[in-house]
């Protein structure tokens, strides 16, 4: 395949974020790290439920967990991913406008999660003193949600880049497996979250 | 590649169509997560026996997950083998550390 096919294909593949080589070896490439991802999230895991009733005689999670935002927060990331999947979907059908109409949709919803991390964070810190100094559930707890909102921060910043960068190329057999990729980053986000609003938000107010 | 060399019209209209009934699939499977989510705040807010309850919403997590892996992220799809190879590696890993964590304040 030369590279002005891969730029200017005559026609899109059904699976065109793998027609390429370097394609395939992106999407085997990023499940790796995804798996390297799953045991980073289960060390933070495992510290958080060794240290979770560590509270140094200060707040403790029952005192501190609100779920109605939780479950907001919860909503939004879920409709999130589901919006990036028709994303892709847009992509398997050619349809770039429309592909990146949805996936200017998951940006925002993860937009709106961020936020109300953020007040969460703010609202801990100034409202109860619960900081990442406050007790070793402190830390714990900081590290472990802070870097799940680092991670959708670096998603989001991913996937806009992607967007704009690829405004005016459209959709070709470079770029489809950039998009792929970001997409299956977005629902991994959504994986280790489902395990957050659990482990964390529900098992720490029961 | 030879399916890019000519794509007719019957071909185009079968694989939009099976992308079609792949969408009615995810849209099933979020349906699912929602209740699944909603299920899960429920049994803790309602003041049910902790010691049932936690069980319960792991499981239900789980298998979130698995509608998120294998929708979401076509693993059940052709050719993910490699994939799956690397992601349950990935999780054997992060059990045996949650477990070893967990164990080590035990003590």
């Amino acid at each position: 395949m030369s590279d002005q096919d891969i730029l200017n294909p005559k026609h899109m593949p059904h699976n065109p974020e793998k027609a390429t080589l370097e394609g395939k070896n992106k999407f085997i490439g990023f499940w790796f790290f995804l798996g390297g991802e799953t045991v980073l999230f289960a060390s933070l895991f495992g510290t958080y439920l060794a240290l979770r009733n560590s509270v140094n005689d200060g707040k403790s999670s029952e005192e501190l967990f609100g779920l109605g935002l939780v479950f907001i927060m919860t909503m939004l990331l879920l409709t999130s991913s589901l919006t990036s999947v028709y994303a892709m979907y847009h992509m398997k059908n050619n349809d770039f406008k429309k592909m990146q109409l949805w996936l200017g949709i998951t940006v925002a919803l993860g937009l709106g999660f961020l936020a109300c991390e953020i007040y969460e964070f703010y609202h801990y810190i100034h409202g109860y003193h619960f900081t990442m100094r406050s007790s070793a559930f402190g830390s714990a707890f900081y590290t472990l949600v802070g870097f799940h909102g680092g991670h959708v921060v670096f998603g989001l910043l991913w996937i806009v880049s992607l967007m704009i960068r690829n405004a005016k190329r459209g959709l070709n057999l470079y770029n489809a497996p950039k998009y792929y990729i970001a997409s299956l980053y977005w629902h991994f986000i959504d994986v280790v979250w489902v395990f957050i609003f659990t482990v964390v938000y529900l098992m720490g107010v029961l | 590649m030879a399916e890019e060399v000519s794509k007719t019209t019957e071909q185009y209209d079968y694989e939009k169509q099976k992308n079609k009934e792949e969408m009615k699939q995810q849209v099933i499977s979020f349906a699912l997560m929602i209740i699944f989510t909603i299920i899960a705040f429920g049994m803790v807010i309602s003041d049910l026996n902790s010691l049932f309850v936690i069980p319960v919403i792991l499981v239900l997590a789980a298998v979130q997950i698995g509608f998120q892996l294998y929708y979401f992220m076509h693993m059940s799809h052709k050719g993910h083998e490699m994939p799956a190879l690397m992601f349950y590696g990935g999780v054997f890993t992060a059990f045996l550390t949650i477990l070893a964590l967990c164990a080590l304040v035990w003590w």
